[in-house]
């Protein structure tokens, strides 16, 4: 693992507009071919904290600096399911990362989009329209987009909600892939059992509550001040180490 | 009836000449239009034009000129009333186009008008000038190579435009460009098929096609084929049954709407099927 930062944030504050912070006091640090997971309730920050990161919200206050530019892969039900485009064509829409927009994607280009797909298991639904897929494959077909678009960084927005187990297995092990070519992964989920296999977690709700090593940032404590009563923490062995916890979702739609 | 008929004559065969110039066109940009939902937008733009028409017309200026002034004016007009928060945008925009056409028809109806306001209100593909088509045969041309030149940057948006924002992609240009298009089929295309028509040759050719083509490509492909089908149709009606030709050309694409509609759309499967436009979508 090499040790310079893919990512860092100092003193980050954002907000849409108005001068009052929606998210403060993000203070990170990432290694390249590391991964963190970001936790946090609904609202609190985490899809905000990746608007900053693909340059779409300019800070309120302090810095971010990002290796290249991120992928981002959006929560698969914000893609649009009726629009008549094959795996495929949105596995090639990673190549218009090099800028060339006008010009038609190349054979090298569609060569990279079927060997993404491919990487994700789904050469053989190349063709298939990328709303007959399920939830899984969407979400895969998404990641060979970042895979072609070749990214040093990539942020993923909620990956495994909603995907079936044969899909979560297969994008949880590309995930290590990626990590062991020196990628630099940030996830957001709300699944709290999951994050201990990240490198990083990052607590987050509307401020900074943690950020570290699991151990160190999946307290009962923190957990607390993240979630508030939608926390339940299940196992804690009194030792102020990480804890095991599930979220209650209170959705608000 | 005599197939070539209407060749014979130079008034139709430039009629002719017009709605397949446009239909070209527009029934490609429209696949986009309604693909980013701003069929509203278009046609609150083609009806707050009109004041232009008629400012044009009444100056003795190139109509194409008041069409160009008047869809500017109109855009602006939209973009401000839609920021209202006090009825909602969508109602503020209906006064703010309904104003608009009261306006041009007001200023149309003075007692020195010499322009008749039907014409720029239904429009007469039968009267287009040399110019008229110069100018549709310069926006067929420029605007295709746009459509093409834009194809990637409007599927990647359309399908997820936070996604192609982190490609590099602005959203937000590519949208400007999309109404960028907009207004110039507007601005030309209303001198043959009038204000209150013009919408039909950019959204129904593309409601036509809906749910029976596998790409966006083949999409706009068929949409223009189908606008230029219709709209000839629509000339040839007219001869035949001296109905109005722009009102015809607008009935024979809607007609074709309601048809593409109508008929089954592609079995789901490897490349087919497809939900109904009012599906969900992110925004």
């Amino acid at each position: 693992m090499s040790s310079a930062p893919a990512v860092v944030t100092e003193g980050l504050a954002l907000s849409y507009g108005s001068p009052s912070p929606v998210l403060e006091d993000v203070e990170l640090a990432l290694p390249a071919g590391s991964s963190l997971c970001v936790l946090g309730p609904n609202g609190g920050g985490k899809t905000t904290l990746f608007r900053a990161l693909t340059g779409e919200l300019t800070p309120l206050r302090g810095s971010v600096r990002v290796d290249g530019r991120p992928a981002y892969l959006a929560q698969t039900e914000r893609t649009r399911l009726d629009f008549p485009v094959s795996a495929l064509d949105v596995a090639l829409m990673g190549s218009l990362a090099n800028g060339r927009w006008w010009l038609p994607a190349r054979r090298s280009d569609r060569a990279a989009a079927r060997g993404a797909l491919a990487r994700v298991g789904l050469e053989d639904r190349a063709d298939v329209r990328f709303g007959e897929l399920s939830g899984g494959q969407r979400q895969r077909v998404l990641l060979a987009r970042a895979l072609v678009q070749d990214a040093r960084v990539l942020l993923l927005d909620e990956p495994l909600a909603g995907v079936d187990p044969a899909s979560g297995e297969r994008i949880e092990a590309l995930f290590r892939e990626l990590r062991d070519e020196g990628r630099t992964l940030l996830v957001s989920t709300h699944d709290v059992d999951s994050a201990r296999a990240f490198d990083r977690v990052l607590c987050l709700n509307h401020t900074q509550v943690a950020f570290g090593n699991p151990s160190m940032a999946l307290t009962r404590a923190a957990l607390e001040q993240t979630y508030g009563d939608e926390i339940v923490v299940l196992d804690d062995d009194g030792s102020g180490g990480p804890v095991r916890a599930v979220t209650v979702q209170h959705h608000h739609h | 009836m005599d197939l070539l008929e209407p060749l014979q004559s130079g008034i139709e065969r430039r009629a002719l000449l017009e709605v397949a110039l446009l239909g070209g066109f527009c029934g490609a940009l429209g696949y986009w239009i309604t693909t980013f939902r701003l069929s509203y937008p278009a046609e609150s733009l083609a009806h707050g034009l009109l004041p232009g028409l008629v400012l044009a017309a009444l100056a003795g200026v190139p109509l194409l000129l008041g069409g160009v002034a008047g869809v500017a004016v109109a855009a602006l007009v939209v973009a401000v009333a839609g920021r209202d928060p006090r009825v909602g945008s969508d109602t503020a925009t209906a006064v703010a186009v309904t104003g608009s056409l009261g306006l041009g028809g007001l200023l149309a109806l003075s007692p020195d008008a010499p322009t008749r306001l039907e014409e720029l209100l239904f429009g007469n593909p039968l009267g287009v000038s040399d110019g008229d088509l110069i100018a549709a045969a310069i926006l067929a041309l420029f605007g295709c190579a746009a459509l093409v030149a834009l194809h990637r940057p409007f599927g990647a948006v359309a399908l997820d435009a936070d996604g192609a924002r982190a490609l590099g992609i602005r959203p937000t240009a590519v949208r400007i460009a999309l109404l960028g298009l907009l207004a110039a089929a507007l601005a030309v295309a209303v001198q043959g098929l009038g204000s209150l028509l013009v919408l039909a040759i950019l959204v129904a050719p593309a409601v036509a096609v809906h749910g029976h083509v596998s790409s966006p490509g083949r999409a706009m492909v068929a949409s223009g084929a189908t606008a230029v089908v219709a709209g000839v149709a629509g000339i040839y009606a007219s001869h035949l049954l001296g109905t109005a030709a722009g009102a015809s050309v607008a009935l024979a694409l809607c007609l074709a709407a309601v048809l593409g509609a109508a008929l089954p759309v592609r079995q789901a499967g490897r490349n087919g099927g497809s939900p109904p436009l009012r599906s969900r979508a992110s925004q």
